[in-house]
């Protein structure tokens, strides 16, 4: 087999950086070895000893019991309860659910009802509930920066509407993001409706404005496209991350990653990636072609010349170097009419997306593996359009009152768009969102808005399934929603989120649910059931009882059972019928060259901006950088070495996790921005991707500063990606925090892979070159497991990297959040990390993700070393922490040769903040300063189920415990559960002959394993 | 040269190097015996609540079942604290007006909560579940002790972990029929060890001593 590699540094065998792999703490080294350094580091160490026993010397505090005046019914202190809610990003909803303690919203889960999640969430989900515990949070309404009373905005705002009445509106403008809510469209369409001359505006940086503007081009009207990857046996993807981004993600990494099993060969799809920056779906993919997004088009039209759509042939061919992979790629669609699938990414302009539609037309996938809907938007629109216009408008001063409701776009707008200068003309400005922002500080109000854990509101999922976002807790700091400050434009001003949602679906809303045509008619009738003239009967209709709504038992039951489900059923959106215009497919203009090429992205971690202030995210390695709490410009080794920049882990004196890299100028079109350059293996060359979302000004304590704004240099003409770019060295470096670096194992034989066809000829294949010790070469008596026997199994073939399992884990074990300055030291604290992994040359290597948690081993070397017997085995083989025993010596870390143990050198949890101690796990502990922890297999989870299945006198079936990485996991890689139930399927999955165990050649007897890797590859590809 | 220490000084020395071992020896037992003494454990030690509510009273006096405060005992970890809700029940009728309930009738008015002092505190890091105790046959009263007993409560063991460890290791000393174990006079039979492995074997009760079982 090829070898692994995992950076730059290691696969180009550098020595001063193989020098540096042998130092497990090398920030420390010279302190040992300089004889000054010793003997004061020995002179602290031994007042530390002696103190060290004193600080054991306190005697527990007092503590209250405060129970309930009035207990609720429900309520039973000390367990969970679960609600069922959703998440908009983009304005698709993704189901949740959401465990509670006492009222405290803990931890999120997906909602397995929900075909968006079936159960899974992602890392945005994931992170959520802190989020509505940041402190940082706007907490009080102010105007121009005083703290004012709700009434008094109201006050304002109704004088602004009763100038605005004689002019039927004219100067009212509402500014939000992607609409999907059918009781927030309806009550906009309310308002429009009495103030006909008023506009809605919508701008989402979050959205799919390219797919939105693609549909419409190739079909001349907006529809949503789903695609149906359990149906697909050949997929393309067209620079689209369809399996860790955008609406519908988690449940197509399901549908993609169920079709991989190389135990059903037969079964196995393919994937071809075209990718410009690398991904989770090009590390997925059989086949990747690293390309600069403007090739793309050129491909997809070769492809679709040479899968027969007409208008496609005879385009300008694609470079020389792709017809080979063209070629192959075109026969192997071909095959497969009917089950391919060609996905464009959302990135792509819109004449790419007409042509992944028309490819898909022509191989009559459409109806099987694509299907088209109406739209989950309320209302679709072009939103960079929508957003120069109101920006024109408002430099016109034709804008007297303008709402935005949620988001941040005075720092997401492109650059080319004058916002914020707009502003200014507008006399009465209102901003409602979670922070004081950017945007909020150019508005004369700030409405602090209700988190969606906090408030009632309703969205539709990927393919239009209704979900009622139900609130956890009561607004922290008497937060609105986007519903209730609608209502104060009504003639209702103070009705509640709730009264509101329940008056529309009450109201017909259940009937005309399933049809978002009758919906659209039907809510303007619905919530107003006699639409009077604009202005007219504001007063008749607030005094009128009859506005009160008609909720029937039928209606109460029903919306009991959608609270409880967490979907409306028979809501998803109908499939229909569309066909492609071939004056959709006509050649635009061929891209003009000149410079390196930009590509523009969203940020794995803190999207387009909106979580910068999320520490679970900033801190989070994102997906194939490894990067934390900084964005960069990310090339490829090549055009790095071109330009001279780069990167030297080894200048920094050794540390793991920091990377000193050169900081660039990066002029484009007239503006520039600075940067700190990135190498990245399979990224294309003479091309330079940045992320947005970083160089926030007024994003709180975490966001503030994070990295640069790669936003300053986006034009509406070139959202996506642009040519011209100019990479000017500073001759500055600046020090990233890059966990790749962090606990490098030496190039032992972590990965398999092989080949679907070596795996059928030969299943054993995967072992070769590797050997595990027989068991009776071991020192300590064999145990037997009687009961249960935890172990888990991880499939590096279904893994996405996606990190999701990262972030759940945070969440469930109160895991804390250190900082860039300790990252940069190598001490991050995550439980569970994702290792990724290359193989083959580093301008296309192809990509592995693997999770490591602990291995739970059976002759586990940290035990023997713990001098405290901190660590100890439990009976069902768990390998226990116990961190009131630890004093830190370290040792079991230092046996570890996995790397999984984490140490708190510092007091990295907030004690301090009251509003994150809502947040924290009940069921584990809070770890303190000098303490050792690591992965428990969730051993609070294992324990609340053995309890109930106890006092019920049976076993746990399988499946019934789930460890909060594997209930996240997107792709089904994640299985634990009882080895000593055969018919367990982490049981079957260790029985299969993919099955391995990492460094199993020290008879650690891990008991997590791993199944190799299987890349479906094209005969006629392979070189 | 003249010897510059006395010849006693040896003695001196030998016997205070072989005196020190007796008073390292004697320290550590003190140490252990201060650990485990009330003053460290506040075994035994009735704390002052908010309303001096008695046990007494109420479970002998009244002869109310554990559960009907307790509510949580037999699904949960925590047995639950009553709200106050649960007194009103009868003391909206029964000593309506007697000025010692005047904070639980003024809880209930002002719908604010009534603050006890916590009597068994276990550390943070202990995670003890009242629901799986009760079910295996574990009595109220085996580790609070005769709280019909008790005007106003105490802690009747030491809570500490030899004192978990001793019925973990050993079930079969401790455990009674489900049916006994909310009963205030049950009295351990003279053939315990016996019956007690009995119900080791019916309840399925397991010596559970790893870690995590109450450490996470």
């Amino acid at each position: 087999m090829k070898p692994v590699w995992r950076t730059l540094d290691e696969l180009a065998g550098d020595p001063a950086f193989l020098d540096r792999l042998h130092n497990e703490f090398p920030s420390e080294v010279e302190a040992i070895t300089d004889p000054v350094a010793r003997r004061t580091f020995l002179k602290l160490m031994g007042a530390s000893m002696a103190l060290a026993g004193v600080t054991a010397c306190t005697r527990q505090p007092a503590e209250k019991i405060v129970p309930f005046v009035r207990q609720p019914e429900d309520l039973v202190p000390g367990k969970p309860m679960f609600y069922s809610t959703a998440m908009t990003l983009g304005g698709v909803a993704t189901g949740l659910l959401v465990e509670s303690h006492e009222g405290r919203p803990t931890k999120i889960e997906g909602n397995t009802l929900h075909p968006g999640s079936l159960g899974a969430s992602d890392v945005f989900a994931q992170a959520a509930v802190l989020g509505l515990y940041d402190p940082d949070r706007s907490q009080t309404l102010t105007n121009v920066g005083e703290i004012r009373p709700w009434s008094a905005f109201l006050g304002t705002i109704r004088a602004a509407l009763t100038a605005q009445q004689p002019l039927q509106g004219a100067g009212l403008r509402i500014l939000t993001e992607s609409v999907s809510s059918p009781t927030l469209a309806a009550q906009i369409r309310d308002l429009l409706v009495r103030f006909p001359a008023a506009r809605w505006h919508q701008w989402d940086p979050a959205g799919r404005a390219n797919t939105r503007a693609g549909a419409r081009l190739a079909f001349g009207e907006y529809v949503e496209v789903q695609y149906r990857f359990d149906r697909a046996d050949v997929i393309l993807s067209l620079d689209a991350d369809f399996l860790a981004s955008g609406p519908g993600a988690l449940r197509y990494a399901r549908d993609f990653s169920a079709r991989r099993r190389p135990e059903n060969a037969d079964r196995m799809n393919r994937l071809y990636a075209l990718e410009s920056m690398p991904a989770a779906t090009g590390a997925k993919a059989d086949h990747r072609l690293p390309i600069r997004p403007s090739e793309v088009a050129a491909v997809a039209r070769a492809i679709a010349a040479a899968a027969g759509v007409r208008a496609a042939a005879g385009a300008a061919a694609a470079s020389p170097a792709h017809q080979k992979w063209i070629a192959a790629v075109a026969k192997d669609l071909l095959a497969h009419r009917g089950s391919s699938l060609v996905v464009a990414g959302d990135d792509l302009p819109a004449p790419v997306h007409a042509l992944a539609h028309a490819i898909n037309e022509a191989l009559g996938n459409v109806g099987r593996t694509v299907v088209y809907t109406a739209p989950v938007e309320a209302e679709p629109v072009d939103q960079i359009q929508s957003l120069r216009d109101l920006t024109a408008e408002m430099a016109a001063g034709k804008v007297d009152t303008l709402l935005i409701v949620g988001g941040n776009p005075v720092y997401t707008a492109p650059a080319d768009i004058a916002l914020a200068a707009a502003l200014g003309q507008v006399p009465l400005r209102v901003h409602l969102s979670l922070y004081d922002d950017e945007t909020s500080a150019l508005c004369h109000w700030q409405i602090p808005e209700a988190h969606f854990l906090e408030a009632w509101s309703d969205a539709r999922g990927y393919d239009g399934t209704v979900s009622i976002v139900q609130p956890l807790i009561a607004p922290l700091y008497n937060g609105r929603s986007a519903h209730e400050l609608l209502a104060a434009l009504s003639d209702r001003p103070e009705r509640s989120g709730y009264d509101i949602l329940r008056e529309f679906w009450s109201r017909g809303g259940v009937q005309a649910a399933s049809d978002p045509a009758r919906l659209k008619a039907a809510t303007n009738a619905a919530v107003r059931p006699a639409a009077p003239a604009a202005g007219a009967s504001r007063s008749t209709a607030v005094s009128s009882p009859a506005a009160a709504p008609p909720i029937t038992p039928a209606f109460e039951s029903t919306w009991r059972r959608w609270l409880h489900d967490g979907v409306m059923p028979g809501t998803a959106l109908a499939a229909k019928s569309v066909s492609v215009r071939a004056a959709a497919l006509e050649p635009g203009p061929a891209p003009s060259g000149g410079g390196l090429e930009i590509v523009f992205r969203n940020d794995p971690a803190v999207l387009d901006g909106r979580f910068a202030n999320n520490g679970w995210l900033q801190e989070l390695p994102k997906p194939i950088t490894r990067l934390t709490w900084d964005n960069a410009v990310i090339v490829s080794p090549a055009t790095a070495a071109r330009l001279r920049l780069g990167t030297d882990p080894a200048a920094s004196g050794g540390e793991h996790g920091q990377v000193v890299s050169a900081v660039v100028e990066l002029r484009y079109r007239g503006r520039t921005v600075r940067g700190t350059v990135f190498p990245v293996p399979g990224h294309p060359d003479e091309c330079a991707t940045v992320h947005l979302g970083y160089g926030r000004s007024r994003a709180g304590q975490l966001g503030t500063g994070a990295g640069f704004n790669a936003g300053a240099i986006r034009t509406s003409d070139a959202m996506g990606f642009g040519s011209g770019l100019e990479l000017v060295a500073t001759g500055d470096s600046y020090s990233l925090a890059c966990t790749q670096y962090h606990h490098l194992m030496e190039g032992r034989g972590m990965i398999r892979a092989v080949t679907r066809d070596e795996f059928v000829r030969d299943p054993k294949l995967v072992h070769e070159g590797f050997e595990a010790p027989p068991r009776t070469l071991t020192m300590y008596p064999d145990v037997k497991y009687e009961g249960y026997k935890w172990g888990m199994a991880i499939d590096v073939n279904s893994c996405i990297g996606c990190n999701a399992c990262v972030v759940g884990c945070q969440a469930e074990n109160n895991i804390p959040v250190i900082g860039k300055d300790q990252v940069l030291r190598g001490r991050e604290m995550h439980w569970i990390r994702v290792d990724s992994y290359y193989r083959g040359p580093a301008d296309n290597p192809e990509t592995y993700f693997q999770p490591v948690p602990c291995m739970q081993c059976e002759n586990a070397p940290c035990e023997v070393v713990c001098p405290v017997g901190a660590t100890a085995h439990s009976d069902e083989g768990l390998n226990d922490m116990v961190y009131n025993r630890c004093v830190g010596t370290r040792y079991c870390s230092n046996n570890c040769p996995y790397k999984v143990r984490r140490f708190n050198f510092l007091l990295y949890q907030d004690w301090n903040t009251p509003s994150f101690k809502l947040q924290r796990n009940p069921d584990v502990s809070v770890r303190s300063r000098g303490v050792m922890e690591k992965c428990t297999y969730c051993v609070q989870r294992i324990n609340a189920v053995k309890i109930d299945t106890e006092k019920q006198d049976r076993r746990a079936t399988d499946g019934e415990i789930k460890t909060a990485c594997q209930q996240v996991c997107p792709a089904d890689a994640i299985v634990f559960g009882d080895l000593n139930d055969p018919d367990s399927r982490v049981a079957k999955l260790q029985a299969e002959v993919r099955n391995y165990a990492l460094l199993a050649e020290l008879n650690t007897r891990p008991r997590t394993t791993y199944l190799a890797a299987v890349r479906n590859v094209n005969p006629e590809l392979e070189s | 040269m003249s010897q510059i220490f006395h010849r006693s000084a040896n003695t001196i020395a030998r016997v205070s190097i072989f005196g020190a071992v007796f008073v390292i020896a004697g320290l550590l037992g003190l140490s252990d015996e201060i650990n485990r003494s009330p003053w460290v454990t506040q075994a035994r030690v009735a704390r002052e609540q908010p309303i001096q509510f008695s046990h007494e009273r109420h479970v002998a006096g009244n002869g109310l079942d554990c559960r009907y405060c307790h509510t949580s005992v037999e699904d949960s970890s925590f047995a639950g604290i009553p709200p106050t809700k649960t007194c009103m029940n009868c003391h909206s009728q029964i000593f309506s007006a007697s000025p010692y309930l005047e904070p639980v009738r003024e809880s209930f008015r002002s719908d604010r909560a009534i603050q006890w002092t916590r009597v068994h505190d276990l550390p943070d890091f202990v995670y003890f579940n009242h629901s799986i105790h009760v079910n295996k046959g574990v009595g109220c009263t085996t580790c609070h002790g005769q709280v019909d007993r008790m005007p106003l409560m105490w802690q009747e063991k030491s809570l500490q972990m030899e004192w978990c460890l001793d019925c973990h290791r050993n079930p079969e000393r401790y455990v009674r029929p489900r049916s006994a174990v909310f009963s205030v006079d049950y009295a351990p039979p003279a053939n315990q060890l016996e019956l007690g492995a009995k119900l080791v074997a019916d309840y399925h009760i397991q010596r559970l001593t790893s870690c995590s079982t109450c450490h996470r």
